[in-house]
This record gives C-alpha cells, structure tokens and sequence, in this order.
C-alpha cells in the first residue's frame, strides 16, 4: 500500500467514515467529520504509525481541510 | 490616551496614517514608516500614566529575554522543565498583576492590554519549542509583533508566524487599494457598533432599567439581555477599530466575531465569539493537553479525555478575565456546557435523537441564545454585587 493510501485509510479510521477514501476532496471540518480531538487523535497516530512529529500549530484548517490536502502534507514533511 | 476611546485619539491616528496610506498607494513599502507610527502611538496611549510605561517597558523586557534565552538554549536542547519553566515565565507577570487586586496590594506590574500581551509571549515559547521558528527571531519584527499599537489593548490575539508573513510581504497598489477599502469600512463599522448601537443601549436601556423594570427579577432578567447586546457592540466595535487600523497598516489581523448570536450549539459559539483568544486556547491549551494524555496513554476513555480538556481549557479562560468570583463561575458555567454538550453531541451521533432540519436548527440557535446571554450575566458581575 502506498503512503497515500495509508495516510487515507488512517483518517478513515479516525473519522469513522468511510467517504473520506471515496470522495478526498471533502472539506472534513465543514461536514463535521473532524474536529480538534480528530486532529489530536490523527496526529497521535500519525506520530506512532509513520513515525512523522507535526506540531500542532502546524495544523492550519484552511490548508489541511481534505482528505487529499493532509495527504500531500504530510508527504512534505516526511 | 485610551485607545479608539475618543474623538481625538482617532483625529491623530488619521494623521499618523497618512503618510502611510500615501506610500502604501504609490505600492512603496510601508514596515519601516509604521515602527514609527507605533512609537508615536504607544507615546500617546501611556504617557497618562508613567507606571503604565514602567510596566510595559519591563514586560517587553522581561518577554525578550524569556524568548531569545530560552531559543538559544533550544538550538541544542529540549529539557521538558526547561520549557515548562519559561512558560511560567511567561505567564508570571500577568498571574503578579490578576493576583495583587485580589490581595488588596497596588498592582505596580499591570499595565494596559497585559492580558493580550501575555498570549504573545507564551505562544512565542510553545512554538520555539515546536521548533517551528526556522527562520529566527529578529528583535525589530518581535518587538512590533509584541508592541504592535491597533492591537494594544485588548486584541485581537495575532500569532507571530502569521503576522510576520504580513510584513514581509510589499503589497502593490491595487492589493493596498483593497486593504485601505476594508480596513476604512471596518472603522465605520466600529463607529456603528461601538458609539451608536453600544452606546444606546447603554444609556437608554441599562441605565435606565429602574425605570423600565417593574421588579427585582424583571430588572435582572432585562439586564442580561440589554448587557448581552451591549457586551457584543461594544467589544465587536472595538474589534473592528483594531482590525482596521491594522489593514491599514498592511496587517490582517484576525478576526474576532462571526454574527455570534446564530450559534446553532455552545460549540459554535465557541467558533464565533471572541476567537481570537478561543482559538488560541483550543490550539495551546486544549489540543496540547489531549495529544499529551493520549500519546502517553494515560487516560483510555476519548469522552473523558476530551471533557477534561474542556474543563482545564474554560477554568483558565474564566480566570485569565480575573480571579473575581464572577469570571471563575462563568468559566466554570461554560466548561460545563461544554461537557454537557460534546457528551450530547457523542450520544446524538450514535442515536439520532436529535435530528438536523430547519425547525431544530431554528431551535438550537433560540436555546443557545438564551444560554449564552445568561453566561454574560454570570460574567457582568451583576449577581454577585
């Protein structure tokens, strides 16, 4: 599995839904799917799983609002 | 000279930022004219009071020394008590100036606008910790991030990264253009809230509740309404004085308000009222305080974590307005709101027992209203005088 796909499957996981890996260009805040305990939670994992620190501040919602976009973000800071 | 409080402080404040908008018309850089325009204005703001300026000048100090130290010393370390006690550090003199009314001492460390300055300070420490402060922190940009004047006394609370991407830039003048339109609408948007709309209800139905009111209860229950309102103008027309003048300046300092009084749950109002300082709270103290109990493992149950980041978050927020009786209660009424609510939110996501159209949406943002108004009522202070 490649580390986008993983990255996918992650936030499925944390979003219980299944439609971020169906549709990654879905805005997760506006539709409710994340909030700042989904990030923590995202991040935690994201820490133990890829082994990748993203500071918290980091996090700019207007950037990291889609499946699609945290995925090529976090190919930046692999 | 209180800021945005009289006619003369924003006469002159016009003719400071004359030179300004010239320059930013011709699309010349305007960073160095503006240090300028904030000494002035900083002159004019604290020469009332020369312990006012004693006290800033040490808390700019005592800040400085605090950041630079403690990124020198992250260059090759990162000790956990180190940073733990350059946070303290940080904090300390507004925890001094909160402290001393309450012991009845002269608060000789407080000065205007410490409260929002302080949020400076310690969000400059976390970051450096975080490491997110690459590019170094030259003691000019730092000094007009902590000093900037639209912003003084009372917000809205910037971020450094934020703000120094702003003054890097050199808008052109068609980009300036648009900032100067904004920034000038945003100034009489303030005049329509703060010195009308607030003002009104501020004399004609605050003042003269003993008149309208029939009773005790009826003039409590009136007042919380008529102080919700006045609260809301008053602090939203400053808010939009200092965003303003700040667009005018080339910085886009963040937004405060969001038509908060629509809120459909306690949550967003939490995403629409005073933000700038929500914000700051929800990404330095709640966020961080669920990623260390949660990376280590410590607490298993997520509703309890999260809850418990909501109590610490709102005891904090309801103290860092004062240790008055009435701002511990208010924090203490919206961590438990807060609670109440996510623990709600959760168990609606597993029942639908509350479901989404218009009648609940309509609904909602009435109950949350009602809600919201009788925090402000706790925070007026009235109930316990």
């Amino acid at each position: 599995m490649d580390f986008k796909q993983e990255v996918l499957e992650l936030l499925a996981e944390i979003c219980k839904e299944d439609v971020v890996k169906e549709d990654t260009n879905i805005d997760l805040f506006e539709n409710g799917l994340l909030d700042s305990f989904g990030i923590v939670e995202f991040l935690v994992k994201v820490e133990e799983k890829f082994n990748i620190t993203v500071p918290i501040t980091e996090v700019d919602r207007e950037t990291w609002n889609t499946p699609n976009n945290i995925a090529n973000q976090l190919e930046d800071f692999r | 000279m209180t800021p945005y409080g009289s006619f003369t402080f924003f006469f002159i404040i016009a003719l400071l930022l004359a030179p300004t908008i010239i320059l930013g018309l011709n699309g010349r850089k305007i960073y160095n004219y503006n240090i300028f325009v904030t000494v002035i204005a900083l002159a004019l703001i604290f020469s009332s009071n020369l312990n006012g300026v004693v006290a800033l000048v040490i808390f700019t100090l005592w800040q400085v020394l605090l950041i630079k130290g403690y990124l020198f010393y992250r260059q090759n370390n990162n000790k956990t008590w180190v940073f733990c006690l350059a946070v303290i550090g940080s904090i300390l003199p507004l925890f001094i100036s909160k402290l001393t009314p309450i012991l009845g001492a002269e608060n000789w460390i407080g000065f205007l606008g410490i409260s929002y300055l302080t949020f400076k300070g310690t969000q400059l420490i976390i970051e450096t910790r975080d490491g997110l402060l690459k590019k170094g922190l030259p003691i000019i940009k730092l000094l007009y991030f902590i000093l900037f004047f639209p912003t003084i006394s009372s917000g809205p609370i910037d971020r450094y990264r934020r703000f120094e991407k702003d003054l890097s830039l050199v808008l052109t003048k068609e980009q300036y253009k648009v900032m100067l339109f904004e920034g000038t609408n945003k100034i009489f948007l303030g005049f329509l809230y703060k010195y009308i709309i607030g003002y009104y209800i501020n004399q004609n139905i605050i003042a003269k509740l003993h008149h309208i009111a029939e009773s005790e209860f009826q003039d409590h229950l009136y007042y919380m309404y008529a102080y919700s309102m006045y609260l809301f103008f008053d602090f939203a027309g400053y808010t939009a004085f200092a965003i303003g003048v700040s667009y005018i300046m080339g910085i886009k300092s963040p937004e405060n308000f969001n038509k908060p009084f629509i809120s459909k749950n306690i949550k967003d109002f939490w995403n629409r009222w005073h933000m700038s300082l929500s914000f700051w709270f929800r990404d330095y103290v709640y966020m961080r305080f669920v990623f260390w109990i949660t990376k280590n493992k410590l607490i298993e149950n997520k509703i309890v974590v999260s809850n418990l980041g909501y109590i610490l978050l709102f005891l904090l927020m309801g103290v860092w307005h004062g240790l008055e009786i009435q701002y511990v209660i208010y924090g203490i009424y919206h961590a438990f709101l807060m609670v109440a609510y996510n623990s709600f939110e959760r168990f609606n996501k597993q029942y639908k027992w509350w479901p989404q159209n218009k009648v609940t949406h309509i609904i909602s943002i009435i109950i949350t209203f009602h809600v919201v108004c009788f925090g402000f009522y706790i925070f007026s202070g009235k109930l316990f005088h």
